[in-house]
């Protein structure tokens, strides 16, 4: 055996050695393993920090360690820390292999004599393995400077500004015609009450002058390729029938158009909008669009009373859709969130009693700029409610819809209260299951709210009806619930009602994320790296997310997330170039035969066919490094650096312990 | 007494969807069997058959291959390659007279820690239910075809 290999087994605490026997473990692999090459096995209590890399380096510099296995976490935790440990001693890292004796075996399994023998096995894969690795050098790729922000909202327009005023390109796609995302409907924010447009819109105009970003709103993304440092997006910019470079925002065409449609995203279905729009008065950009499937002229060949009106000639009927390319490197998800679907609850009476409300269509109802002024009146657009109650949990913390906390509703709904009491001096009674106010300022508006004499009954909302049982409850919305402090049912008659919906991923979240390359968990929320010490992060390098595309938050966490998001960005251009992993297919001429099986199976055209050879071969930064052309290849010809055929095989052998079964077979 | 017959299962998983709901399971100390030992590759894809053949002639009792779900592969759709060869896989192994149910193939994506669990679980009480495969003392020498040779050189 020619290779000198140290075994390192980490005790993470009680995390594995509350389980699995390390010191049996590694005084087994130091025997049994000797002829497999081990010369060194230690156990220490935490194999990551500084003390036990010293171990390593020290053994690798004193001992003349050619290959190092430590068992310990899930090489996803620490696979980078060991490697640069053997690189600190001068060991090439990819000598050093990490096998997961916690992840993949001291926390799933409770039988002690069964999980040591289990990471005997796992460990003698990873010997086995190590034997077989090649010393390798991080492929080096340039980053391209520029990045794709995904998403208008809050978190996207703050990750936009942070990277442009950092002196680098932008380019920010927006669905809709205008940046502002849910915050732009939002009346007042909790819990300092500022008015959102005031906080918002100065951050929209930034975007919209700022030299270094590129708005592509009313656009959708719609192929991803390539890989971190080098994406190219292709995007589709739908057609606003409306010249940008001659229009000026005035108006006129909105004023002067006949169709009035109902407001489905924006006024949340509370209110009107013409057929050629801006979403809103401060819309960044100012240009309008036209909704074609309602427009006149689209329908039926007449009118264009927009055309005619318009001061510069900025309407153009014939636009067309048109798709853009452009170059990234890094790329930022933030595409925000969808409402709970409260009609999905038809014991809350929501399209079928007027005055039940959605907590999207009360922000719009109290919007100085909403469809009634911010007067809080019932749907007849005069009555002036006496009793409000606002329901919390809807949608959310229900086995039967989304068992998560939407975490923004008991705060909303706290808002809610504060503003029809302060408006109207109605009555307000929330109901609520828990009250959840853990950020800063948040339990101290409750308290205030408490103090202003909003009722707060704990009980979940069986259901909102109008069938009167008593003369008093007559014309009134009754709330029927289950009051948990006092032990009795309640009946409240009420003129409004308020569902607190909760929040929950995008409709198309999932196909978003396939198009990017990123997976979402079960809900659909985009899973981040690490939950803890990686949130903004993806499993895919170059792709980082933030905001509520993440899982639910309000409006101080998505910022958060999109400063950070931007921060993490930033870093990678600064670096300029990129280190890759090395895993890579290479073919070897010689027992090539040209076959040309694998030049179908890459999905990412790494392999050309060179005519002249009549072989086959592949472009390092092209390939991906998945390796199923080194499984198709008939001549096994493909070889697959850091996943070689004889590295799997030793590692089957190992993990089977045959080498131990020969050794010992040999005697008997 | 008898002595429960305790399966080796090799579990092949790749490094973006399955191993991480290894992870997650592992994570979240969800429970499942310790008759699974797993191997990282890169993709369910980077699955050559010779590596299922190679466990069986090592001892193991079965082989379960996991691999993002369709659609869902971070290389887009070589999970699709590796459902190809579990199918020929399955017919080769008839072939050879080991049960087709000594070989599974399992969609987990990284957010299914709970299902990856359960499925080993699931897949080792099949697998006990079989008993024993013990291919190498049975087999080893009676097979010699060119894929053999392969396997043991």
């Amino acid at each position: 055996m020619s290779e000198k290999i140290g075994v390192y087994v980490c005790h993470c605490g009680t995390n594995i050695a509350g389980i699995v026997d390390v010191a049996d473990v590694s005084q087994w692999a130091g025997e049994k393993l000797a002829a497999n090459g081990v010369v060194i096995s230690r156990d220490y209590k935490f194999m990551c920090s500084s003390l036990g890399q010293e171990l390593i380096q020290k053994d690798i510099q004193e001992q003349g360690l050619t290959r190092v296995v430590v068992a310990a976490c899930s090489p996803h935790l620490h696979e980078k820390t060991f490697r640069n440990a053997c690189q600190g001693a001068d060991l090439n890292p990819y000598l050093c292999e990490l096998v997961s004796i916690r992840e993949q075996d001291s926390w799933v399994h409770t039988d002690k004599v069964a999980a040591t023998e289990k990471a005997k096995a796992i460990l003698s894969g990873g010997v086995a393995r190590v034997e077989h690795h090649e010393a390798l050098e991080p492929l080096r790729v340039p980053i391209h400077p520029d990045t794709l922000v995904v998403g208008g909202g809050i978190a996207g327009i703050q990750a936009a500004l942070e990277i442009a005023d950092a002196g680098f390109h932008v380019y920010l796609v927006e669905r809709e015609p205008s940046i502002g995302g849910h915050m732009a409907q939002f009346d007042k924010t909790f819990p300092t009450l500022d008015c959102s447009a005031c906080i918002l819109t100065p951050k929209m105009v930034d975007v919209g002058n700022h030299p270094n970003i590129t708005l592509l709103t009313w656009s959708e993304v719609q192929k991803v390729d390539g890989y971190i440092g080098n994406f190219v997006a292709t995007i589709k910019q739908k057609a606003r029938y409306v010249k940008i470079e001659d229009c000026t925002g005035c108006g006129i065409c909105w004023e002067k158009c006949p169709k009035k449609v109902v407001d489905e995203v924006f006024e949340a279905g509370l209110g009107n909008r013409k057929v050629i729009y801006t979403p809103f008065p401060q819309a960044v950009p100012k240009y309008p669009v036209i909704d074609a499937p309602n427009c006149t002229y689209f329908l039926k060949g007449t009118c264009k009373a927009c055309e005619k009106f318009c001061p510069t000639g900025a309407i153009d009927f014939n636009q067309q859709d048109e798709e853009i390319t452009v170059q990234v490197g890094n790329i930022i998800l933030a595409t925000g969130y969808d409402l709970f679907d409260v009609r999905r609850m038809p014991q809350y009476g929501y399209g079928r009693l007027a005055n039940v409300y959605t907590s999207l269509e009360f922000e719009r109802l109290g919007n100085a700029a909403g469809p009634t002024g911010g007067n809080i009146v019932l749907r007849d657009g005069k009555t002036v409610p006496k009793a409000v109650g606002i329901v919390h949990c809807v949608g959310s913390r229900d086995q039967n819809y989304n068992p998560y906390c939407s975490a923004i509703c008991c705060m909303q709904s706290l808002k809610f209260a504060h503003l029809v009491h302060e408006r109207t001096g109605a009555e307000v009674y929330n109901f609520y299951i828990d009250m959840r106010t853990p950020s800063k300022g948040y339990e101290e508006f409750y308290q205030r709210l408490l103090e202003e004499g909003t009722h707060f009954v704990r009980g979940k909302v069986a259901e909102v009806t109008n069938l009167a049982r008593i003369p008093e409850e007559e014309g009134k919305l009754i709330v029927q619930v289950e009051d948990t402090l006092i032990g009795k049912q309640r009946r409240i008659p009420l003129d409004m009602v308020i569902l607190s919906a909760g929040i929950q991923a995008r409709h198309d979240a999932k196909e978003v994320g396939k198009l990017f390359g990123i997976s979402c968990s079960a809900d659909a929320w985009y899973i981040e790296r690490h939950p803890k010490l990686d949130p903004v992060a993806t499993m895919t390098d170059g792709i980082y997310i933030a905001g509520c595309a993440q899982g639910p938050k309000d409006i101080p966490a998505s910022v958060a997330q999109g400063a950070a998001a931007a921060a993490r960005v930033l870093g990678k251009i600064q670096q300029k170039e990129i280190s890759l992993e090395p895993v890579r297919a290479t073919v070897i001429e010689e027992h090539c035969s040209g076959c040309r099986i694998c030049n179908d199976l890459c999905p990412f055209s790494a392999i050309l066919y060179l005519e002249d050879k009549k072989v086959s071969e592949i472009n390092p930064a092209l390939c991906q490094g998945c390796g199923t052309c080194v499984a198709a290849c008939p001549a096994g010809a493909i070889s697959g650096t850091g996943f070689s055929n004889e590295q799997i095989l030793s590692q089957i052998e190992g993990l089977l312990l045959l080498n131990i079964r020969q050794l010992e077979a040999v005697p008997a | 007494m008898t002595e429960t017959f305790e399966p080796v299962v090799i579990g092949f998983t790749c490094n973006w969807c399955s191993y991480r709901a290894a992870d997650m399971a592992g994570t979240a100390r969800m429970k499942y069997a310790p008759n699974i030992r797993l191997i990282r590759l890169m993709c369910s894809g980077r699955l050559d058959p010779t590596f299922v053949l190679k466990a069986f002639v090592g001892g193991a009792d079965a082989v379960m291959i996991s691999g993002c779900h369709p659609g869902d592969c971070h290389y887009v759709e070589q999970n699709y390659k590796a459902l190809r060869r579990f199918h020929l896989l399955k017919r080769v192994l008839t072939q050879m007279g080991i049960e087709p149910g000594r070989l599974k193939l399992v969609w987990a994506s990284a957010a299914e820690g709970a299902i990856f669990a359960d499925t080993v679980n699931k897949y080792v009480e099949e697998v006990r239910a079989l008993g024993p495969l013990d291919w190498p003392a049975k087999n080893l020498e009676s097979v010699s075809t060119p894929i053999m040779e392969e396997v043991h050189a």
